[in-house]
């Protein structure tokens, strides 16, 4: 089109006097710079975002919510949606993320499917066309001002594999973190007076707690909940980098757990259950009991995430420190599971637009933002432009949210190797790590099983 | 109606025992109609609710199926994989280990306490005991899982009184060790179904005359003579029953493991009923799901229906 405006002009320019030319030129710049504005305000238009009475309509409104139990943040978050826009109510279910994670299919594909619902691992549900594309959205509302890495989790080819890239299917409502929470006074006790720099100051501390009768590390690893699963992926990333490991996640071609950095990791972790460095009934211990038993005194360490932030806060303030986990050496780049808390709208979703609207909100409004650090302790993501809200200093949310900064500047994000597959975690890590615990097996056999367990169930689509 | 076919005259006694008969046979699909429209309500729920899903389970075992993207036929490749999977022949394997547990224990121990309970307990005893001893039928099993990981626990009551008897050196977490996980399971079930089957059994020995006891003591039998000669021999329809239900139970277990162990540690405690819940629901592999589950029936009657015939044998001889 702009083409043939200048081969117009040349032509006209040609047979008329110098100062008729310079009249005539800047009228067609002045049409041309007229045409560019309307463009432009048009395109500017189309690209922002839709307020509440386009998304959700101006008459009552009511969302199905499908959530898991346990996280009062999002909760919170629907009743300050209702509160500042009164025509959309909620109706919402909650189940444990188990029971979610063997409904959702039916769920997505029955009569009267959730606008909104807590996702499980997302590519069974995308190939079999239950979720909503987002890209519309991701357009819409601009999306693309978030970091690319919090939404990588969250795209898929469309046939559900594999992931890391292609359409968006969900969004984080916040962005969780992990690594080593510590027991203050226990610390003390044992002469800890900062976090351990390096593996080798980690490892010596575990030995110091040990030698002093105190449980180094409290995990559970009991019924189908692989919590050895933590330690081991955060010592997967200090002996290697994070890509590889989130290449496997996300199911690329040709990915391989079992690697010789993984091989070390797992032979570090065996070294510690070896050492007794873990209560010793870890197989018959829950998330819960080994909460519990953290809060309760009963160990030095946990390996955990900052969705426990916000419950250390109120129940063990001033008790409980977090820390990265420590690199080889004390100037390695830090990584940590860093997964958002995924909420996907369905295929059928009658208010898919007003959930969608939402989603955005729960990410970019201030008082939502604030509910999300207060109440979940987690990083709310959204635009890197918009502030985090503040806390308390010194508080476990503080620590946790100052270091999601850190892995998000060294780019050492990663999803949970659990996420792989929808079957891998209950049927492969879980066993594995719990026969490790057990010394049934050796950490070369855990990679090889996994990694022959995750080849089936990536190609059935499990 | 006989009176007017026997005694009547022989040109009109034929037709007259034809319309009797035909009154007859009216009466009898009367009674048969009446009795199948008795029934009805009771065969649709069976059919719909027990044959038409065992049906569908059938198919679906000869299919690959997602449970929501069409489904692939595979023929009988289900039925192959069910046998040459190591973790799915091992939870048959540990199906088969409860059974000691869930019916040896419950019908042997049975046995001893309704014998002692019917020989020396005073009625109001007698009362209290088998309350007592039914109890665990009445509590649901997820509360009696989970109660039972609290007593099994590292610092569980049993952990408590082996510490107390100076046996630290034995304590352990019993539903998180490899060793003693699935018997920890089995002693949950045997808990369970001690109750059921000494209350059968002791209804049992209600019936047996007590005669035949007196007549016993008086040849000089003693306890041990009464109970192999009068008492087991007498109780063999009772017995029948209590390891129909309890191995039934054992082989179909699910509640118990799923909430004391689901299974693990590693798959120490994996059952067949707990497989077929993951393959179905989060391995979303509903074809393997289902030919598991078919194989599991098959097994179920293969073991229970020798018990009836052995049970029937006895009546008939």
């Amino acid at each position: 089109m702009f083409e043939r405006v200048e081969s117009l002009t040349a032509r006209r320019s040609a047979s008329l006097p110098r100062r008729g030319r310079t009249l005539l030129g800047l009228a067609v710049v002045a049409i041309i710079a007229g045409v560019v504005a309307v463009t432009c305000a048009a395109a500017t238009s189309r690209q922002a975002a839709p307020s509440f009475a386009t998304a959700c309509g101006s008459k009552p409104v009511t969302l199905e919510g499908y959530f898991e139990t346990g996280f009062p943040d999002i909760i919170d978050l629907t009743k300050e949606f209702t509160r500042q826009h009164p025509t959309a109510k909620w109706h919402i279910r909650q189940d444990q993320f188990a029971v979610i994670t063997q409904n959702a299919p039916l769920t997505l594909s029955g009569p009267n499917p959730p606008d909104l619902m807590r996702l499980p691992q997302v590519s069974g549900l995308i190939h079999d066309g239950l979720l909503k594309n987002l890209n519309g959205y991701y357009k819409q509302y601009g999306w693309n001002r978030f970091p690319a890495s919090q939404l990588a989790s969250l795209r898929a080819a469309p046939a559900g594999k594999p992931r890391g890239g292609g359409p968006l299917w969900a969004m984080g409502v916040n962005y969780s973190l992990t690594g080593v929470f510590y027991n203050k006074g226990l610390a003390a006790k044992i002469g800890m007076k900062s976090p351990p720099k390096t593996l080798a100051e980690l490892d010596a501390l575990l030995a110091k707690a040990k030698a002093a009768g105190i449980t180094p590390i409290v995990q559970f690893n009991g019924g189908a909940t692989g919590g050895l699963l933590f330690p081991l992926q955060q010592l997967m990333t200090v002996y290697g980098p994070p890509n590889p490991i989130n290449e496997w996640i996300f199911n690329k071609p040709g990915a391989n757990i079992d690697t010789a950095s993984n091989l070390k990791a797992a032979d570090h972790l065996q070294g510690w259950i070896k050492a007794g460095y873990f209560n010793t009934d870890a197989n018959a211990t829950d998330y819960a009991t080994m909460m519990s038993k953290f809060m309760h005194g009963d160990g030095l360490l946990i390996f955990d995430g900052d969705w426990e932030s916000g419950n250390f806060d109120k129940n063990m303030a001033g008790k409980v420190g977090f820390f990265l986990m420590p690199g080889l050496t004390a100037k390695a780049k830090h990584a940590a599971m860093s997964a958002p808390l995924s909420y996907g709208i369905a295929a059928k979703a009658p208010h898919a637009d007003c959930a969608a609207f939402f989603l955005n909100w729960v990410a970019t409004n201030p008082k939502a933002r604030q509910i999300n650090v207060a109440v979940g302790g987690s990083n709310p993501g959204g635009p890197p432009n918009l502030p985090i809200p503040t806390t308390r200093p010194n508080s476990v949310t503080a620590q946790t949210l100052a270091a999601g900064k850190v892995v998000a500047s060294q780019n050492g994000a990663m999803d949970f190797i659990a996420n792989a597959t929808g079957a891998i975690y209950a049927q492969s890590w879980t066993p594995a790590v719990q026969k490790l615990f057990g010394g049934q097996t050796t950490p070369d056999d855990v990679l090889k099983t996994v990694q022959s367990d995750y080849e089936k169930q990536v190609k059935s689509g499990a | 109606m006989t009176d007017t076919a026997t005694s009547g005259p022989r040109s009109v006694g034929a037709p007259s025992r034809t319309s009797a008969s035909r009154t007859l046979l009216a009466r009898v699909r009367d009674v048969r109609l009446q009795g199948w429209l008795f029934v009805l309500p009771a065969l649709v729920a069976y059919g719909l609710f027990v044959l038409w899903p065992i049906v569908k389970t059938f198919k679906y075992s000869l299919y690959s199926w997602d449970g929501v993207a069409p489904a692939q036929w595979v023929g009988l490749d289900n039925y192959k994989t069910v046998f040459t999977d190591h973790d799915l022949v091992g939870a048959l394997e540990h199906a088969f280990k409860l059974i000691i547990y869930f019916s040896g224990i419950p019908v042997v121990l049975g046995l001893i306490v309704a014998s002692i309970m019917r020989r020396v307990a005073t009625p109001r005893l007698g009362s209290a005991a088998r309350t007592v001893l039914f109890l665990p039928q009445v509590v649901p099993l997820v509360a009696a899982g989970i109660a039972w990981s609290w007593v099994l626990s590292t610092t569980g009551v049993v952990n408590q009184a082996l510490s107390a008897l100076g046996l630290g050196g034995v304590t352990r977490a019993w539903l998180g060790d490899f060793g003693t996980a699935l018997p920890a399971v089995g002693l949950i079930g045997a808990w369970v179904l001690l109750g059921l089957c000494t209350v059968l059994l002791l209804a049992g020995m209600s019936k047996i005359d007590p005669q035949l006891y007196e007549a016993a003591q008086l040849d000089g039998a003693g306890p041990v003579r009464e109970f192999f000669s009068i008492t087991l021999p007498s109780l063999r329809h009772e017995i029948g029953v209590c390891v129909t239900v309890t191995v039934i139970a054992a082989l179909s277990a699910f509640d118990i493991v799923y909430i004391s162990t689901r299974g693990g540690p590693g798959d120490a405690s994996m059952v067949p009923g707990l497989l077929i819940y993951q393959l179905a629901f989060f391995n979303r592999e509903v074809g393997l799901a289902s030919a598991l589950a078919v194989v599991l029936m098959l097994l179920v009657l293969a073991c229970v229906l020798p018990i009836q015939w052995l049970t029937r044998r006895g009546d008939e001889s």
